[in-house]
């Protein structure tokens, strides 16, 4: 669950990390009014839950409170990616003596959590790591240990000079550390992190991710939640207990498991085929999950076909069968159906099928190839 | 030979009076695997399938002196019994509960590397050595016994691809489904090593996806490791960056982990990689004549 940099300032400063003074505003009179108060040059941010903002031109410094409303005005306007700007947050500008890069993230190789400083902040940390690795200096943690002191020095002395300035960020790293892992985040993110010309240091932005499996042990987590994050068809599918990305073709997909899921969209694609979207209909037997699905995917009016391809596992073939029936029965499906069951229960369930005028397939690539002819 | 699992390994079902447990400890039986009892904690004294049930992975262990458990129990409680059956000291710890947080599976993957003891998993099929022991929930009758070793970070795309392996007449070794998700306990490199080691296995399917840099690692090893023929399929070229795949695993992140890039790695490792599943068996069987 990612979340807006508006709600990552919030949480850095009840951590005791110091940010600029903002203000979430909703119009130009209020933009107006905001920077006219500060007194000072102040920012404009655009507040999207994706990268590349700035490029997209959703951050503008402006001196004047008429200026900090006409750019209020341009960056409500504009749409970044596929996010239009719903949401705009106002800084009072500072007094950048020299910018880094501050984050804590999980490394999979290594099976640990890893911190990363680098003097390259303010621009695209990816790309740092892929062109300038030895820029990024990083150090290892294993939670069950927490994190040593000692190492952390280290790692801070390797980018910042000054004493006192090891002192500073020692601390804020330890306090981003305690929001990590309290809040089971998968990422928290300061770039840029900046020391001000009077000496201060300050988190100009903020990018944090809370791990979803987590969110369990957080109920509290449920108000800063971004239905945005995600199309509106893959939040009627969680609320369905599916699992569901959006994709841009034109044939429908409904697949037991992530993974034959995922080969399927492919397999789509090598017979000349265009996917319209990833669908899990997990491992469960409930009829009820074939009816929800299909309604989704038939909500989508580019969809000119849909392939059920089903490996019955704990899945049961013949409770696929029903439910296919069942929604059917209920719901009016304009499109041709390409259906195919294998595994538990496989017979029943074609039978079940093939009484009702269905066309059932056993081999994928066979069901592959006819969905891609008739869509 | 296979690896892993056979007939002597001893299982205990964590979760045993829940409604997948008790399934799949049914369902486990009726394989044949020495299934030698089970725990839910406040349950001990029951019987499931004939199972024994005990109160706890301790009491559990000494009565029935098992090697190998696995765990049915809801993400909310399965680190608790990952940690309570590496504490009883169980050799091989099997979690196929999806939904664990991560930083908690980072915990438990220490936890059990300071003990010395294995875990597959989490969010897993689990694993089977056909005709010897099945500890998971992968539909049996699917499996043969042979000489393929099959590695997979899926779990029905797994059956598909042993499906296509036992109609075209090659058994499996062992097949082990190793997890979907970023953290898992054993990866490729250590299962390949076996599989190399095991006189069983003649050829090892590698069934990999979208996310983090495994192949990629995996392609190295094999180049300097692994002298048996490797054939790969790997999953989500289609996947669009930033979207979770269904698995917690299984995302595209800052360029880095798509399945063009596997590939690449693998073939350039000198490794087959199949475009469909149903074409594994034909390159397996060119590869080994």
């Amino acid at each position: 669950m990612k979340l807006y940099e508006y709600q990552a300032m919030e949480l850095f400063r009840d951590y005791g990390i110091n940010t600029p003074e903002t203000v979430l505003i909703e119009s130009p009179q209020e933009a107006f009014n905001t920077a006219k108060n500060f007194k000072t040059k102040v920012v404009i941010k655009a507040q999207v839950l994706t990268g590349g903002r700035g490029k997209a031109g959703g951050i503008k410094v402006a001196d004047s409170p008429l200026a900090a409303q006409e750019k209020y005005e341009e960056i409500s306007k504009l749409k970044i990616k596929t996010f239009p700007v719903e949401k705009i947050l106002l800084a009072k500008a500072v007094d950048i003596a020299k910018e880094y890069y501050l984050g804590i993230t999980i490394d999979r190789a290594n099976k640990a959590i890893v911190l990363m400083i680098s003097a390259s902040g303010g621009v695209d940390i990816e790309e740092v790591a892929s062109q300038t690795p030895d820029k990024i200096f990083k150090l290892s943690i294993n939670p069950l240990k927490g994190l040593e002191q000692k190492a952390l020095e280290g790692v801070v002395s390797s980018v910042f000079e000054e004493r006192s300035q090891v002192v500073q960020v020692v601390k804020i790293l330890n306090k981003m550390y305690k929001l990590f892992i309290e809040n089971d985040c998968s990422l928290v993110e300061i770039n840029p992190f900046c020391l001000t010309k009077s000496g201060d240091c300050l988190a100009l932005d903020g990018k944090v991710i809370f791990d979803d499996n987590a969110l369990f042990k957080h109920p509290d987590k449920e108000e800063l939640s971004n239905p945005e994050e995600y199309s509106s068809d893959e939040i009627k599918a969680r609320e369905s207990g599916l699992s569901f990305v959006s994709l841009d073709g034109d044939i429908g997909c409904i697949v037991n498991g992530a993974g034959l899921a995922m080969a399927t969209l492919d397999i789509i694609k090598l017979f000349g085929g265009d996917p319209a979207n990833f669908l899990d209909v997990g491992g469960s037997s409930n009829p009820n999950k074939v009816l929800k699905a299909l309604e989704i995917i038939l909500s989508n009016k580019k969809v000119k076909a849909i392939l059920i391809n089903i490996f019955g596992g704990i899945t049961r073939c013949d409770d696929i069968a029903k439910g296919i029936i069942i929604a059917s029965e209920q719901i009016e499906i304009k499109v041709p159906l390409v259906i195919r069951l294998i595994g538990t229960n496989d017979t029943q369930g074609r039978k079940l099928l093939k009484d009702k005028g269905f066309e059932v397939y056993e081999a994928m690539s066979e069901a592959v190839k006819k969905v891609v002819a008739v869509g | 030979m296979s690896i892993l699992v056979d007939e002597k390994t001893k299982v205990l079902v964590q979760g045993i009076t829940g409604r997948d447990g008790s399934f799949h400890a049914k369902s486990m039986l009726e394989y044949g695997t020495d299934l030698v009892g089970g725990v839910t904690p406040g349950k001990g004294g029951q019987k499931v399938s004939d199972s024994m049930v005990f109160d706890s992975m301790a009491e559990a262990k000494s009565k029935t002196n098992a090697n190998c458990s696995v765990i049915y129990v809801p993400a909310k409680f399965a680190s608790a019994a990952i940690k309570e059956a590496a504490s009883a000291g169980i050799e091989l710890i099997v979690c196929i509960t999806e939904g664990i947080p991560v930083i908690e599976m980072i915990e438990n993957y220490h936890y059990i590397k300071q003990k010395g003891l294995r875990l597959i998993g989490p969010n897993c099929p689990g694993l089977i050595s056909p005709d010897k022991s099945k500890v998971g929930i992968m539909p049996g009758s699917i499996h043969k016994p042979g000489e393929i070793g099959v590695i997979s970070r899926s779990g029905t795309l797994t059956y598909e691809v042993v499906y296509n392996l036992t109609v075209n007449n090659m058994g499996q070794s062992t097949c082990i489904g190793i997890g979907g998700d970023q953290i898992v306990g054993t990866g490729y490199i250590e299962l390949l090593t076996m599989f190399e080691a095991d006189s069983q296995t003649k050829a090892i399917v590698l069934i990999g996806e979208i996310g983090g840099q495994e192949e990629e690692r995996a392609a190295d090893f094999i180049k300097n490791n692994i002298k048996k023929p490797v054939v790969a399929f790997i999953s989500g070229q289609s996947a669009p960056q930033g979207k979770r795949m269904g698995h917690a695993g299984a995302i595209i992140s800052g360029g880095k982990g798509t399945a063009q890039a596997k590939i690449k790695a693998l073939q350039s490792a000198g490794v087959a990689v199949s475009m469909s599943p149903d074409q594994i068996p034909k390159i397996l069987k060119d590869l080994l004549n």
